[in-house]
């Protein structure tokens, strides 16, 4: 059962590791990375430092998190991806009507 | 005078009669960009395949590189000593020595907090220092009191405060927060937690705080003078304290503070007050982080 648990949690580890570096959009990677920090927070518990499943816990998935959003805020980077979809489709709607 | 070519103007020169007030008061030639269009000197289809070709290149090397790194550490992962191996170099008499007397030596029960704090203090000093190092520089590169900054384009802000939900939500769980925090930084030496996990908790409760109350009231609530100074303050204690135990308590030479009784909260000798400086210190840069990204100033 255990064993089973572990191995959920490393695949799902190296899962969320993969999928931060490949996800087209920024918002969904940092939130990938938040997902990461938590199962590793779990794997610090079942690796028995307590300790470290606090830090990770509040400073990876907490407050890293919170200020990687904060830089695409700055950068204008967070909902970059929807506001192309629709300067697109306002560019093929103004064709359109030409 | 309103026509000079060059034979006239090295003669001028020479005899000293060079006026040139005139061509300084005419108008200025037009820009070439505005007279004439800019047209690309290259082939696009030429630089598009470069580029291609380029893209490729790099992405076989970037792909080269990192089968080389990854193979590199595989490696030495197949060669470390296996898990527990009596042979291994981490099975030395340092972590023995930690183990059966860490309890007795720096009265924490915590045996962590014992190692970081009492044994390992100066490298928790380095860390506090790189901590206030990155406070730093966020402080240099992102500070926009100074004028010189482009002001940033302000989004549109979300009024949390307005909404109900959220408002009371808040101010239920800010307290919980605030207090669990405490608890983990106070109680460091005895249970799991300690100043870097403590802080960063109640770093998160003040971030909530600013979130939802807004950037203004949440500087006029916590006071950019009251963070420098905090910091500052908790910084010189932990050197000044941490020095003070470098030169008495390391190298068989007995601390003056006694360790106390293990178990209880006030024990463990300067642990408890070097958790809460680390602590203090781990809280002020979050949160100062958070300011400085969120609107250029503390």
């Amino acid at each position: 059962m255990m064993t089973t648990f572990r191995l959920i949690l490393l695949s799902g580890l190296v899962i969320c590791a993969v999928a931060t570096a490949l996800v087209k959009k920024l918002k969904a990677a940092v939130i990938i990375y938040m997902a990461y920090s938590v199962i590793m927070s779990v794997i610090w518990i079942l690796l028995e430092s307590p300790d470290l499943a606090i830090t990770e816990a509040a400073v990876g998935a907490g407050i890293t998190g919170i200020l990687f959003f904060l830089t695409l805020h700055r950068l204008n980077l967070i909902d970059a991806d929807e506001d192309h979809k629709r300067d697109t489709e306002g560019e093929e709607a103004d064709h359109e009507q030409d | 005078m309103s026509k000079i070519d060059k034979d006239s103007l090295l003669g001028l020169w020479l005899t000293g009669d060079l006026d040139l007030t005139e061509q300084l008061y005419a108008d200025p030639l037009p820009h070439p960009e505005e007279t004439e269009k800019y047209q690309p000197s290259h082939d696009p289809a030429a630089a598009a395949k470069v580029t291609r070709y380029f893209r490729r290149f790099y992405n076989i090397c970037a792909a080269l590189l990192c089968m080389i790194f990854a193979a590199i550490m595989l490696l030495t992962v197949a060669n470390l000593p296996p898990y527990g191996a009596k042979d291994a170099p981490t099975v030395n008499e340092v972590a023995q020595r930690y183990v059966e007397k860490g309890t007795e030596e720096t009265g924490a029960v915590n045996t962590v907090a014992g190692m970081i704090l009492d044994y390992r203090a100066f490298d928790t000093l380095g860390e506090s220092f790189v901590l206030f190092t990155a406070m730093c520089a966020v402080t240099v590169l992102m500070n926009q009191s100074g004028k010189r900054r482009r002001v940033c384009v302000e989004a549109e802000t979300v009024d949390y405060y307005a909404d109900p939900i959220v408002r009371t939500m808040c101010k239920f769980v800010i307290p919980v927060i605030l207090v669990f925090g405490i608890y983990i930084l106070l109680n460091g030496h005895l249970s799991p937690g300690g100043g870097f996990s403590g802080g960063a908790i109640l770093a998160s409760a003040f971030i909530i705080f600013a979130m939802v109350w807004g950037d203004e009231r949440a500087q006029g609530t916590i006071r950019v003078p009251v963070i420098k100074t905090i910091t500052l303050c908790a910084l010189c204690f932990y050197a000044l304290s941490k020095t003070y135990s470098f030169f008495t308590g390391a190298n068989h030479l007995h601390s003056v503070i006694s360790p106390g009784v293990p178990g209880r909260i006030l024990s463990a000798g300067l642990i408890l007050p070097l958790n809460v400086a680390v602590g203090v210190v781990v809280c002020c840069t979050m949160y100062s982080f958070y300011m400085y990204f969120k609107r250029g100033e503390l």
